[in-house]
């Protein structure tokens, strides 16, 4: 057993870092900055973090869902407001589907709730991480597994209610026309869904690790500056408690959330996503609490719209709900353990 | 980045786990009849190589890395069998403070289990704020004489030596005049009185009274003074994942809950489920803490204000498995198998047991977060 990150994770981690650190939203005015946000959208594109999963010659993905955690976690800590978790799961379908890649930017529908891939049956589902996607795959049960079917998407027009993530647009869309199937080598068995939920679920953690940091970054400056009674706040014992708590949730997390991603890959798809469904249950429990005490730490300014904290809270609630809530994963854990019935 | 063992760790869990069949004393986790076997089992397990991992082979120890511990927990917690003996700490707090002379007095017996040791730190006065403490050793000659009262001793009921700390100068700072010793509890002057915990137990924790013990001023252990330097590493070394060889146990116990309700899922209601299903999320979510600290361990790094981080995770999880033990296993008003509900009465210590949790939040505070004073 040796999980440290080998050299390569580490770069790929470091870039990842610098690029989000250099373009990413560092205040909530600079989310309606479309000049920064185009050139984030650059250097993710040219990075090609986006094709991680993309086949190699063998069917096997390019990279593993390690290195996609990698990158999911600093996009997060630095609230990148552009495609990520979207386009890796379309692409993830694809290769699973022996499919070409998409020409057009596309992300994946689920339901309403988020809980799972959408499937043609329903009349409306929700692009998720759909800012730039012009299509999202969705899912129909065929006569020998399922096959991939993409639905186009509407752009984000001002006005329009995109969810509650100001950095990753939802958008509904329409089943009941426009649904074309995808040409794919092959079709998708009940296997490769799960296997594909682990990759989804390990991701959202990796997500909720990185809304974390930031959150965690955000508070411990503002503890260290913000005086009252003469001293800054970060100094009185009531704060200083919170804060440990949120450096130890986020460091718990960190390490269950690694070991959700190692195992997409290298366990069977029922153990990944037994695992992943751990992962992802303390994650969201635990960015609840790191989030909403980052609110409580900056107090009423926490409170006000401009305060980056809850633009962490709000990412961490899409990220908790993807794939299936708290409850869903709960479930999903005493399934792995061989108990129904919650 | 693999969570799997290599085929060297592989054959060394295959080697651990027939050699467990044989050697498993088979006493429950907690109970007095634990406490009691523990000597002749940290002997068992030292001579056949599976403890003293990461420690100087001229000492006893066995030279593989850390993460050997984590599958020597790992089987120890799957065959039910004790855990290891805990006394990482002091080795290390040997290593690092005592002279040569001393390491080569007290190690050997100290990893082997040829001695045993227990820890004389804590005072009916001096809890978290350790550095107060009473207890006075007096120079007098080649000598020091010993005198005071010493609190929440695991072990002391069975010890042959205490690791005392002491004033040895009352005329400097509370943190510079404390000096540690070698102390040995045979002397008719230590006298040791059980205390009786929540959950029942008179042999997990001793009061230990000394009354003018003469030890040989050869047996201080470091230099005058540097008592609290040596507490203070110790302590620290007490929270790093290198001792928290319960990690496994947690989970362990959540699979022993989980039996109990697969064999009847019908008597459970969702709420009770929902504190199973966190027991499990969580003991595992340490194991895979476990792993990570101790693979960053290969590289050398040392924890010490984060294993106030890993030290809050521990707590939270035994507490968290507490509650599982107490939704599933019951409270046992018919006087049935009530050792559910006394490893829930147990998990109450943890947030105390090593320093408090709120001790451990102060620490993450100023030396991880780095939060002004």
């Amino acid at each position: 057993m040796d999980v440290r990150l080998s050299p390569e994770q580490v770069a790929l981690r470091d870039s990842a870092a610098q690029v989000v650190d250099r373009l990413g939203p560092k205040a909530v005015g600079q989310l309606a900055d479309t000049t920064r946000r185009d050139r984030l959208e650059a250097a993710v594109l040219e990075s090609g973090w986006r094709e991680l999963r993309s086949t190699d010659e063998d069917g096997a993905p390019w990279a593993s869902a390690v290195e996609v955690a990698l990158v999911a976690e600093q996009l997060a800590r630095g609230c990148a407001d552009v495609p990520f978790l979207g386009p890796t799961l379309a692409l993830e379908l694809r290769r699973l589907a022996g499919a070409p890649p998409s020409s057009r930017p596309e992300t994946i529908a689920l339901t309403s709730d988020l809980s799972s891939l959408a499937s043609t049956t329903r009349d409306r589902a929700v692009a998720v991480d759909a800012g730039l996607a012009e299509q999202a795959i969705v899912i129909e049960l065929g006569p020998t597994g399922y096959v991939l079917a993409e639905v186009p998407v509407a752009g984000v027009d001002a006005g329009v209610d995109a969810g509650i993530d100001l950095t990753r647009p939802t958008i509904p869309v329409a089943l009941s026309s426009a649904v074309e199937l995808i040409r794919q080598g092959h079709p998708i068995t009940g296997d490769d869904i799960t296997g594909w939920t682990a990759l989804g679920l390990s991701t959202a953690t990796a997500d909720l690790v990185g809304a974390m940091q930031g959150a965690l970054d955000l508070t411990v400056e503002y503890a260290s500056q913000r005086q009252q009674f003469g001293r800054p706040i970060g100094s009185f014992q009531a704060v200083q408690h919170l804060m440990a708590d949120m450096v130890s949730y986020l460091e718990g997390t960190r390490s269950t959330a690694l070991h959700a991603a190692w195992a997409v890959d290298a366990l069977e798809p029922d153990d990944a996503l037994g695992y992943a469904a751990a992962a992802a249950a303390y994650a969201a429990r635990s960015a609840r609490i790191v989030c909403e005490t980052a609110i409580q730490v900056h107090a009423g300014i926490g409170n006000t719209w401009e305060c980056m904290a809850h633009v962490f809270l709000r990412r961490s609630q899409l990220a908790s709900d993807f794939l299936g809530g708290v409850g869903t994963n709960l479930a999903r854990v005493l399934e792995h353990v061989g108990i129904g019935g919650l | 980045m693999d969570f799997e063992d290599s085929p060297e760790e592989h054959a060394f869990r295959r080697r651990l786990r027939a050699w467990l069949v044989d050697h498993n004393p088979h006493v429950t986790y907690g109970s007095n009849e634990y406490w009691e076997a523990m000597p002749q089992w940290h002997q068992s397990l030292h001579e056949a190589g599976f403890f003293g991992i990461g420690w100087p082979t001229e000492y006893g120890g066995v030279d593989l890395p850390p993460v050997y511990n984590v599958i020597v927990d790992e089987e120890l917690a799957d065959a039910e069998a004790p855990a290891r003996p805990s006394l990482g700490f002091k080795v290390v707090g040997i290593m690092h403070h005592g002279s040569q002379d001393i390491q080569q007095k007290i190690l050997p017996g100290m990893i082997s289990g040829a001695d045993r040791w227990c820890q004389g730190f804590s005072e009916p006065d001096s809890g978290s704020d350790l550095a107060s403490l009473r207890t006075r050793a007096v120079r007098d000659g080649d000598e020091y004489v010993i005198s005071g009262h010493k609190i929440w001793t695991s072990y002391s009921d069975l010890a042959d030596w205490c690791f005392l700390l002491a004033r040895t100068d009352p005329g400097v700072p509370k943190h510079k005049g404390i000096s540690a010793f070698a102390v040995p509890m045979n002397d008719p002057g230590v006298k040791q009185i059980p205390l009786k915990m929540i959950n029942g137990n008179v042999r997990d924790f001793g009061e230990v009274m000394f009354d003018n013990v003469r030890v040989p001023a050869t047996n201080m252990i470091g230099a005058p003074g540097d008592g609290w330097a040596l507490a203070m590493t110790m302590v620290a070394h007490e929270r790093e994942p290198h001792e928290i060889g319960f990690a496994a146990r947690f989970a362990k116990t959540a699979n022993q809950l989980t039996a109990i309700v697969s064999d009847d899922p019908g008597r459970f209601a969702s709420e009770q489920l929902r504190d199973l299903a966190w027991a499990i999320i969580e003991a595992d979510m340490l194991q895979r803490h476990v792993s990570r600290r101790l693979s960053e361990r290969l590289d050398g790094i040392s924890h010490g204000a984060e294993g106030s981080i890993d030290k809050l995770l521990m707590i939270w999880t035994e507490q968290t498995v507490g509650h599982a033990a107490l939704a599933i296993g019951r409270a046992p008003h018919d006087g049935r198998n009530p050792a559910m509900f006394n490893t829930y009465l147990y998990s109450r210590s943890a947030s105390v047991m090593g320093g408090t949790e709120q001790i451990q939040r102060n620490l993450v505070a100023s030396r991880v977060l780095g939060l002004p004073n």
